[in-house]
């Protein structure tokens, strides 16, 4: 495989917050084709703090993150906001601007492409405020459009999110626990939105999660975490219960 | 295909043009303040050198002259800020009973409370001090009289605010009882109110310590007096010193008010 | 102890423990009462006196003297001014030294000194500052225009960084996400978030800067204050309780205006 084809390239990445307590022990990976990639793991083994380094929302400690040729550790300013800009991200308590209304999250995804001035002025692009009501009707919320944020339920808060991200023309997605505060229903539906654009944009959306039947389901590759380093990375049906063992630890809630 | 424009706008054209009212509302103000008001501007670019000017006289602090009438005027501040503030409570408890609708139901009520509270508001501590400094001549007494009385609106309108806030449930089992209303107060409203009350009177003394550092520049007793004379006099070292002792027991002041409050809420 | 609780068992079950630490605190405040009133020499017999003159003084400030109504509508047009500019100057600095006093978003390299002058702006009374601007810049609106700046830096700098600093930073991170520039992630994370208790703030420091303004005059500093206090020296107390009447409508106008205004926002 080519490097020209290739998404992402995570390479020796670690993090500690504490020094000499990292929760990221060197992390390699690469993604190479689109669609989704599940990180599954338990909880406090560093997947978001993995997510969150590669917009650098967190600054890494050390390694290298090769995104569009160009290592994101080493970019700042105006370098840094054009690469998170191709680097959507949803979240798991969706962090949706509450006092705004929908349309206006959905619109912020373009906060990456205006100026300051023009954000001031709230100055859109037709073409851009079209397209937020065009995904706006494809998550089905059209005629929320106008009302606040915080009005909305979780499953449409998501939604919303995921409309964010996309707004964004990104080149990978990555979203983190993007269905753990919500029921297992609108869980599936958000994964299928997530697998919907993923395929429409072919990009990649690297999405951690808990649950390894939601993972399994949908991904096309999984990457299992434990303790800061990966521990296992290929296909879902690959997955034994001795990797869920080394992933999770113990046994009892295997089944 | 023919291609819809959506259309999205922030607000609908009535709140635009409410809002653009209220803009122009203080643009207009704005403008027509800077073009009226009597600044020369020779005295505006002057200011950095004069004030630097003026720091420079006051160094070095006088210190000698703090044991002289420093110490025995920023202790009556102190007593003219705490013993206002007691005697503010005298007229501000019932204005704030007055007040507040869950205790007292008649409108006249609220509008007599609401007046006085209001008129103790409007007029500055300094203002009723010049007041009483004119009914009872100069000193401590007007002082005190003029922190009583601008203190009452400020703990008349929180403390009923903190009245009606209170849980209706407890009064009413109270009343269930047949209890006298001397009883229903103590027991059904006070326990509700009691850290509101503490932390507003506090936090008015805390302002009072302030406001009565100045009272004496028009008479009214206590460390303004003193600062007024040296600044009468141009003794700019010994203004230096009773500043940094103004600037030393507001802060303690504050200190200790955070304390308090920590302990008792 | 059994003293007290005989007078507890007189009405319901208390369900709060009697709090010894407020009850000592009322002891405090009593014996304090008694050794203030004679350390500062507040007698009954001058009070009384005192009386007789207020009597005095009413009757002669009532009915209100208008008839100096152009002097009056000078001092109060300099008043609004002074409120109008130094509001205006005050709120806007304060929106950046608030963001740069707000720890969340600032280094503390920068957070700290700002704040210590928050701090420095907020310990001193308004009128204290306004004698030091006089000094330095004379007498007039200008020395009044400052000193209310630095009052309103002093007070809504504060609440505004502590405004940004309670807001959820969630969404910040979202909008960061998106590649927004640092003013981009004011504008849509921060600002949503604050606008409206902004708005309240605001509308309090202009009414604070209002009553203020008729204040400062009083140290020479411009405004309706000037006005006031030469009306006091010259014992015009007709035309003082005109002036007094004036600032209430004043105010009382404001805060009609001011819910008006909260309303739109």
């Amino acid at each position: 495989m080519s490097a020209a084809q290739r998404f992402l390239e995570v390479k020796g990445l670690k993090k500690e917050y504490v020094a000499g307590n990292p929760i990221l022990k060197g992390v390699d990976f690469s993604i190479d084709s689109p669609g989704i990639v599940a990180i599954i793991g338990p909880s406090g083994t560093g997947k978001s703090t993995l997510l969150r380094c590669i917009n650098r929302l967190i600054e890494p400690t050390a390694g290298q993150i090769i995104f569009d040729n160009s290592d994101v550790c080493l970019a700042s300013g105006k370098v840094l906001r054009h690469l998170r800009r191709q680097v959507a991200m949803v979240f798991q308590e969706y962090n949706l601007v509450e006092r705004l209304s929908v349309i206006e999250n959905v619109l912020s995804g373009r906060l990456g492409y205006m100026t300051s001035w023009q954000a001031w002025r709230r100055n859109y692009l037709q073409s851009d405020i079209n397209n937020a009501y065009e995904l706006l009707a494809a998550v089905g919320l059209e005629e929320h459009a106008n009302k606040r944020a915080d009005s909305l339920s979780g499953g449409q808060r998501q939604r919303v999110g995921i409309a964010r991200a996309v707004m964004q023309d990104p080149r990978i997605i990555l979203a983190d626990e993007p269905t753990s505060s919500l029921d297992p229903k609108t869980a599936v539906e958000i994964m299928e939105l997530l697998e919907k654009f993923a395929s429409e944009k072919n990009i990649p959306a690297l999405v951690n999660m808990h649950d390894v039947k939601l993972a399994q389901r949908f991904a096309k590759r999984i990457i299992g975490m434990s303790n800061g380093h990966i521990v296992y990375d290929g296909a879902p049906e690959g997955i034994t219960d001795e990797h869920l063992k080394k992933i999770y630890g113990g046994e009892s809630w295997l089944d | 295909m023919q291609k819809i424009d959506h259309h999205w706008q922030r607000f609908t054209l009535k709140q635009k043009l409410s809002r653009f009212t209220v803009y122009l509302f203080f643009i207009v103000a704005l403008v027509l303040s800077v073009r009226t008001v009597e600044i020369i501007p020779e005295f505006f670019f002057d200011a950095p050198e004069q004030m630097v000017d003026l720091f420079s006289r006051m160094w070095p602090i006088d210190f000698a002259f703090y044991p002289i009438s420093v110490h025995d005027a920023m202790i009556e501040t102190l007593n003219i800020a705490t013993l206002g503030t007691l005697f503010t409570l005298i007229f501000s408890i019932p204005l704030a009973l007055m007040n507040a609708s869950n205790i007292v139901a008649s409108p006249w009520a609220h509008w007599i409370a609401r007046f006085f509270l209001v008129s103790s508001r409007s007029v500055n501590s300094l203002v009723w001090a010049l007041l009483f400094v004119a009914i009872f001549g100069p000193g401590v007494l007007a002082g005190v009289l003029a922190i009583a009385f601008r203190s009452v609106g400020f703990v008349g309108k929180l403390l009923s605010e903190a009245l009606e806030e209170i849980d209706m449930g407890s009064v009413e089992a109270l009343r269930a009882t047949g209890a006298p209303w001397g009883a229903v107060m103590l027991k059904g409203y006070w326990p509700q109110v009691k850290p509101a009350f503490f932390s507003i009177v506090l936090f008015r003394w805390d302002i009072n310590v302030r406001e009565s550092a100045v009272l004496g520049l028009v008479g009214a007793g206590g460390i303004g007096v003193v600062l007024n004379d040296s600044m009468n006099l141009f003794q700019w070292q010994q203004v230096a010193m009773s500043l940094l002792a103004i600037f030393a027991v507001v802060v303690a002041a504050e200190v200790v008010v955070v304390n308090i409050r920590k302990r008792l809420i | 102890m059994a003293g007290l609780n005989k007078q507890t068992a007189s009405t319901q079950h208390n369900p709060f423990p009697r709090n010894w630490w407020v009850s000592g605190l009322w002891l405090v405040a009593a014996i304090y009462l008694v050794y203030s009133v004679n350390a500062m020499g507040l007698d009954w017999d001058r009070f009384t006196a005192g009386l007789g003159h207020a009597d005095n003084l009413l009757s002669r400030m009532f009915p209100p003297n208008f008839s100096r109504w152009e002097l009056l509508l000078e001092g109060l047009i300099e008043s609004l001014e002074i409120a109008v500019i130094s509001s205006v100057v005050g709120i806007f600095l304060s929106l950046f030294i608030g963001l740069l006093a707000a720890r969340n978003f600032m280094p503390n390299w920068i957070s700290t000194p700002v704040r210590g002058f928050i701090a420095l702006c907020r310990s001193f009374h308004p009128v204290i500052i306004a004698i030091l601007f006089v000094k330095s810049v004379g007498f007039g609106a200008l020395a009044g225009i400052l000193t209310l700046v630095i009052a309103t830096i002093g007070f809504i700098a504060k609440l505004f960084a502590e405004a940004i600093e309670e807001i959820s930073f969630k969404q910040v991170e979202a909008i960061r996400a998106t590649g927004a520039s640092f003013v981009s992630v004011i504008l849509f994370a921060v600002m949503p978030q604050v606008f409206s208790r902004f708005i309240g703030f605001a509308t309090y420091q202009f009414d604070s800067n209002l009553r203020n303004s008729t204040m400062v005059g009083i140290v020479g500093a411009g405004g309706l204050g000037g006005t006031l206090f030469s009306a006091f020296q010259r014992f015009d107390y007709d035309f003082v309780a005109a002036i007094l009447i004036t600032i209430i409508a004043l105010i009382l106008f404001w805060e009609f205006l001011s819910t008006l205004v909260r309303r739109i926002f």
